[in-house]
């Protein structure tokens, strides 16, 4: 274990579900990741912030197999994903909502919804779906595109919990959206947990991260720099600030 | 006995009946095109050349095996998907990622060298094939005589069609197929075994093309280059359709079968260079073909 993995992540080792290790990863001849560490034990709600270009996405994307090009390890609940496509990684629970959502145009609402295969017994049924969402009930034959941008990441993050995923990896989700919208998704989000799902946020937003995290990673330039439990966040508030530059 | 616009009737629907034969195989090919493209970026030149392969097993299976027309209709699709399977295997797949002149370009290549095999084997010359025995003869229609095998290969082809327009537009391993075409690695990182997916894309277009070739056995003679002069009409009529339209494909090739047909009737001389004069119309109208998404 190297260094900063010691120094960041103390307590949840025994029982980490997901854990990340020295990860490197590339686009093309580019290498953006530069040793990336942490770890999230079952059951919490943990967000990476940092600026833009820090490598949040990146790191989302190479935990879900999609940047093949990656080094190091992660493990996830025992199993390796370094190596394994991203078909193999989703089957072993794990969900993803993209930060450009990713709904399916040629799709109705409906479709994109029942899209992601179960992969897991124990999601979410559709009715508690609903109950959640109502806004999808109503437009469920509509072009999933059709829909506006809240009701989008909703039908983005819904149909990931039907699929007995137990690990949710969230990018951005509430980017570009309305504060009502904002705080929809956090009591979902809220209720998730409640649930027992394992949720990683990525967030520039730490005003809507700090209501619903229970630690934070801090990443800059390829790496996690710094890791800061949702009680110290305002003791440490001006050290947050200078890394997220606001 | 009556006549339209100065035609006997017999010339006129004898006419549309060809036309509308042609246009089934316009549309079937066309739709096997659309559905590859969809999902794989690769314009396949080689469609024309497994169309021919289709019929040329057909033949094989009579001659070597005693396998008849109905037993060739189901096993030339399986046996010519499955060589379009190998294909995929060991070349398309390393093109996905590159331009799509790369994946014409190699296919173009392949129905050269598949082709020119064949040509080597039986010559320029045609093979026949007899009609299965109980759809020969044909019906009187009073103003016209329509053969029974003609009646078949529009029923079957329709029937091709439009079953997979409901697979593709209306069933849950469509609702895979159209999101894959969209963003196959979203649909991938869903849990979705994309790549075995689109190497059985492949194997279902060619197949199809392999189903076409079958039913063109009795009416064409199976030769060596019966699918190179029909490609280069089919790829028109993908352009006219939108490429990519799935129910586009469908309704251009049969459309545009019948437009060639009475193009034969009223003005013969067009009737060769119509669908390509359409074409070039839809072009400086509509770039993305008439069904096409626009990009
Ligand atoms: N597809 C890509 N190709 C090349 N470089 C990329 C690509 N996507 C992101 N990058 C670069 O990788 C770095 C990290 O990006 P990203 O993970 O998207 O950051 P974040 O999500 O934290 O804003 C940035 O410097 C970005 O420019
Ligand atoms: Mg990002």
């Amino acid at each position: 274990m190297t260094d900063a993995a010691a120094r960041l992540t103390p307590e949840v080792e025994a029982d980490a579900l997901l854990a990340v290790r020295g990860l490197h990863a590339w686009y093309g001849e580019s290498h953006v990741l530069h040793g990336v560490d942490f770890e999230i034990g079952s059951g919490e709600v943990v967000t990476l912030l940092g600026r833009n270009g820090a490598g949040k996405t990146t790191t989302l994307k190479s935990i879900m197999g999609i940047i093949d090009a990656r080094k190091g390890s992660i493990r996830f609940d025992g199993t390796e994903l370094i190596g394994l496509p991203s078909n193999r990684i989703a089957r072993l629970g794990l969900g993803f909502v993209p930060e450009e959502r990713g709904i399916f145009a040629s799709l109705s609402v409906e479709e994109n919804l029942l899209l992601p295969p179960e992969v897991r017994p124990g999601g979410l049924s559709l009715e508690t779906i609903y109950e959640l969402f109502p806004n999808l009930r109503e437009r469920l034959y509509s072009q999933g595109t059709k829909l506006s941008g809240g009701e989008q990441q909703m039908l983005a993050i819904a149909r990931i919990l039907r699929t007995g995923a137990r690990l949710l990896l969230l990018d951005e989700p509430t980017e570009g959206l309305a504060p009502v919208i904002v705080q929809q998704i956090g009591r979902t989000i809220r209720r998730l947990k409640e649930q027992g799902f394992t949720i990683l946020l990525v967030e520039q937003n730490f005003h809507f991260a700090a209501t619903i995290a229970d630690r934070h990673y801090i990443m800059e330039h390829g790496r996690v720099v710094d890791m800061m439990a949702d009680a110290d966040l305002s003791a440490r508030q001006a050290e947050l600030q200078a890394y997220l530059g606001v | 006995m009556f006549e339209l616009l100065g035609i006997p009737p017999q010339a006129l629907f004898g006419q549309i009946m060809l036309g509308l034969i042609n246009g089934a195989f316009y549309a079937m090919l066309s739709l096997g095109l659309a559905v590859i493209f969809g999902l794989l970026n690769i314009i396949n030149f080689a469609h024309g050349a497994l169309y021919m392969v289709g019929a040329f097993t057909a033949w094989f299976l009579l001659q070597y095996l005693g396998i008849g027309y109905w037993g060739a209709l189901l096993l030339a699709p399986i046996l010519v998907g499955a060589f379009g399977v190998v294909i995929e295997r060991t070349m398309l797949r390393h093109l996905y990622k590159l331009d799509h002149l790369y994946g014409l370009l190699l296919t173009f290549g392949l129905a050269l060298v598949i082709q020119g095999l064949f040509q080597n084997k039986f010559g320029s010359s045609g093979q026949p094939y007899a009609i299965p025995s109980v759809l020969q003869g044909g019906q009187n229609l009073g103003f016209m005589f329509f053969p029974n095998y003609r009646a078949w290969v529009v029923v079957a082809s329709l029937g091709m069609c439009l079953a997979t327009w409901y697979v593709i537009e209306r069933t849950k391993l469509g609702s895979y197929l159209r999101a894959a075409t969209e963003n196959p690695t979203l649909v991938q990182a869903f849990g979705i075994n994309v790549p075995r997916m689109i190497m059985l894309t492949y194997g279902f277009g060619v197949g199809l093309a392999a189903f076409a070739g079958v039913l063109a056995a009795p009416i064409y003679q199976v030769s060596p280059l019966m699918g190179a002069d029909l490609i280069i009409v089919v790829f028109a009529v993908v352009v006219i359709g939108g490429m990519g339209s799935i129910l586009g494909s469908i309704i251009t090739g049969f459309t545009l079968g019948i437009v060639e047909g009475l193009t034969k009737v009223f003005y013969p001389e067009a009737s060769n260079i119509v669908i390509f004069v359409i074409m070039a119309i839809v072009l400086l109208l509509k770039p993305a073909g008439l069904f096409g998404r626009t990009a």
